[in-house]
């Protein structure tokens, strides 16, 4: 033996005054923790991925788990997950691969920056009496309008406007395939959407016939392996995006292994069955910044310029740079996806160290734009690891006109970020494609909670803008005045452009 | 623009693409069979997510992404073309009698692009096929290095005959479809993930008719083609990136 059998991660047990052998544990675990034998439940923990579905649906709070039940020495630098990864490489010689978002402990910028609420001088608005404007639109703004007045005295609008998308919440929930979640996940959200009058993104996995009566909140991707992608595609969906990189793996390409792509997934994506799914690292016909502007009016023209066309990109060092490229072509919104951003499956070695957090990359996007003079041009989507209603605030306070959720979405779905949905095993019927714990998600209960997150959160914010005095979200927009730093380093806060409290 | 019983004119000249694409489409939609657009000289996207089954001729040189997105018609080029023309096809046909740029047939599903001449880099990149849709690229004259490379589906065809193919790393992490050159290939033109194999008779008869059609359409005699010697160039393996990874 040279490196042996590691510590287990969880260990669960099970009180046994307190169980009644009922099985629901046994049948709702779909990685065989617990076996019956005799009038005992047995447990073998090295299983459990801490999904927590055994302890949802428990009727008698038997179940405890612990995380890290047996540690190694403690070490600040050889950390558990330092020294496992040495094991697990050691023994295969391969790339790791992990799911969810980032997993090192960096420190959240959105936890060190505070909003302000009037006092006294100017007092706030009470949303109960006030309306509160959290409607905005996604796309191109005019430079400036050309008014002519007409004969009767109305005014005529002159200027040619581009195709906007009309939100009634700055929420929107980002790109998550058919492939990577399941159908009825992606049904939950569409009807979520629908109901709450924002948008949900395809993910590059095409879409599914029982996505269609909710189309028009639907943004179809097109990512590098144009999977899906044909003209009916794109012209049913209300907006494109393309998609040149994400938070959770910048610069490299996706891969949807052959095991997933069953009949209904081959079908969606266009690709035989059991044939693995390969998103090279680059779109093939974008070598350069003019290469996109020539896709993006490639998308526009088959639309017959009535769709925004959006371009994802991963936060990443140059991403100011990037967005006012991007800026300049015709696209309508540049999606920033910051490195908090979860996926599937992404090689761990890009998930926890490649990007820039997405609160560095929408203030200095932001910022950029301005100082061109062309933050009109294009609307700014921050998407990766917004977690509640003040996150969305910060990002807009810090020059973002909506963001993407994709995470929170799928926990309020039942998900409890276990990070295994690489495994196709999720046992909320979330990540997984396997019927019998697909049909666990009801698409009804689970829109209704989808959509009571997003009319909480939009609650939530109303609330914070009548605190703030203001009354609408445009004007929270790059409102940097009423954010503060808190405990932030100068320099962070110059990139961000915000004060530090007291200040 | 004239039109005389199913056919419309379009003088190209000048004409910004957007304009010119909503010609074709009106034209489409009045049932044009034949659609003739001259004076053509580097517009973009023509063809751009068109639907139906015109037959359309352009004579000059159109620009990038010639046909892409589209589902049914036929584009003639009598002339060269741009970069990535059939991009993202879906169905139709595009025979182009002069060379073409980077990138054609990029990530084409199905249809055919025929080229008479050279082609540039990546040619074919990313096809793929699904159920009856099978996309087919073939080459007259030589193509540049990344032939095939992500290749998914579909069958490339390049016949050389200008002179010897150039193409090196042929069919890099190529995991669907073949791609079929006349004469030999040496192996070090190969990529990872690419390996040759002979031409089998049953293969011979497969791509019989595609050679044949592509000879009708650029009036060469099919028959030295059909009988030619060819390497035939399969993916090593459905799944290149198995063994690359361990999870967590
Ligand atoms: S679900 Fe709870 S009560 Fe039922 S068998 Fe499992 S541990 Fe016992
Ligand atoms: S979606 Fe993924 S992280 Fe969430 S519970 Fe399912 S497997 Fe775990």
């Amino acid at each position: 033996m040279t490196i042996g059998s590691l510590p287990p991660r969880y260990r669960i047990s099970i009180d046994p005054v307190r169980c009644m052998e009922c099985e629901r544990c046994i049948e709702n675990c779909s990685y065989g923790v617990f076996r019956r034998d005799g009038d005992r439940i047995l447990v073998n923990s090295r299983n459990c991925t801490a999904c927590h579905r055994c302890i949802a649906c428990c009727p008698r709070d038997a179940i405890s788990l612990e995380e890290h039940p047996c540690d190694y020495r403690s070490h600040p630098l050889w950390t558990r997950e330092a020294r496992e990864a040495i094991y697990n490489q050691a023994r295969t010689g391969k790339i790791i691969l992990a799911g969810m978002g980032n997993a090192l402990d960096y420190p959240v910028i959105f936890d060190r920056l505070v909003l302000d609420a009037c006092q006294v001088t100017n007092p706030s608005l009470d949303p109960l009496r006030e309306p509160i404007e959290l409607r905005t639109h996604i796309g191109k703004k005019p430079t400036r309008l050309d008014l002519r007045r007409r004969e009767g005295g109305d005014v005529e609008l002159q200027t040619p406007l581009t195709p906007n998308l009309q939100v009634e919440t700055p929420i929107m929930v980002g790109h998550m395939s058919y492939g990577a979640i399941s159908l009825n996940a992606q049904v939950a959200m569409a009807r979520a959407v629908t109901k709450a009058g924002t948008f949900m993104g395809t993910g590059e996995g095409g879409l599914h016939s029982a996505l269609y009566p909710y189309q028009d909140h639907m943004i179809v991707q097109v990512a590098s392996g144009r999977f899906g992608v044909n003209i009916d595609y794109l012209e049913r969906g209300a907006a494109i995006e393309i998609k040149v990189g994400q938070g959770a793996k910048p610069g490299i390409g996706g891969h949807l292994p052959g095991e997933k792509v069953c009949a209904d997934i081959s079908r969606t994506r266009m690709i035989p069955p059991g044939s693995d799914a390969i998103s090279p690292a680059p779109h093939h016909d974008i070598y350069s910044i003019e290469d996109l502007a020539q896709l993006v009016r490639a998308l526009k023209e088959a639309t017959e310029w009535k769709k925004p066309v959006f371009v994802k990109i991963a936060a990443v060092h140059n991403a100011a740079a990037i967005a006012a490229g991007i800026a300049r072509s015709p696209a309508d919104a540049v999606v920033i996806d910051g490195f908090r951003g979860g996926t599937g499956a992404a090689p761990r070695v890009f998930r926890d160290h490649v990007g820039i957090p997405i609160e560095a990359a929408v203030a200095s996007v932001d910022k950029k734009l301005r100082e061109q003079g062309i933050r009109n041009e294009i609307s700014v989507i921050a998407s990766g690891g917004i977690r509640g209603s003040a996150d969305v605030a910060k990002a807009i306070a810090l020059g973002a006109d909506a963001v993407y959720i994709g995470t929170a979405a799928l926990v309020a779905m039942g998900c409890r970020v276990c990070g295994n949905c690489y495994r196709g095993l999720c046992p909320w019927g979330i990540a997984t494609q396997r019927p019998d714990l697909v049909q666990r998600l009801n698409p009804d209960a689970a829109s209704e909670q989808v959509a009571n997150l997003i009319h909480a959160w939009t609650l939530e914010l109303a609330e914070l803008l009548g605190a703030a005095g203001i009354n609408s979200i445009e004007s929270l927009r790059g409102n940097r005045d009423r954010l503060r730093g808190y405990m932030l380093d100068e320099s962070l806060m110059q990139v961000l452009d915000v004060r530090q409290v007291g200040a | 623009m004239s039109t005389v019983a199913k056919r419309v004119v379009i003088d190209g000249k000048g004409v910004h693409y957007t304009p010119l694409n909503q010609q074709i489409r009106k034209a489409v939609k009045d049932g044009a069979e034949e659609i003739v657009i001259s004076n053509v000289l580097g517009q973009r996207f023509i063809g751009d997510g068109l639907r139906g089954n015109a037959t359309i001729h352009v004579y000059g040189v159109p620009g990038g992404d010639l046909a892409i997105f589209m589902s049914g018609p036929t584009i003639i080029v009598h002339g060269n073309a741009e970069h990535a023309p059939g991009n993202t096809m879906d169905a139709g046909k595009v025979v182009i009698h002069g060379n073409a740029g980077d990138a054609v047939a990029h990530s084409m599903r199905g249809g055919k692009v025929f080229v008479r001449g050279d082609i540039g880099y990546r040619g074919g990149i990313h096809m793929k096929q699904y159920e009856a849709q099978c996309p087919i690229l073939v080459v007259g004259g030589s193509a540049q290095t990344f032939l095939g490379e992500y290749m998914a589906g579909g069958l490339l065809i390049v016949l050389g005959l200008n002179g010897p193919v150039r193409a090196r790393d042929i069919g890099s992490g190529i995991h669907g479809g073949e791609i079929v050159i006349r004469g030999d290939v040496d192996a070090a033109c190969l990529a990872t993930g690419a390996r040759k194999v002979p031409l089998a008779d049953e293969d011979r008869r497969r791509i019989a008719p595609v050679i044949r059609e592509f000879a009708g359409d650029f009036g060469l005699d099919p028959e030295p083609l059909v009988n030619a010697e060819y390497t035939r160039i399969i993916p090593a393996s459905a799944r290149p990136f198995v063994g690359k990874y361990t999870w967590e």
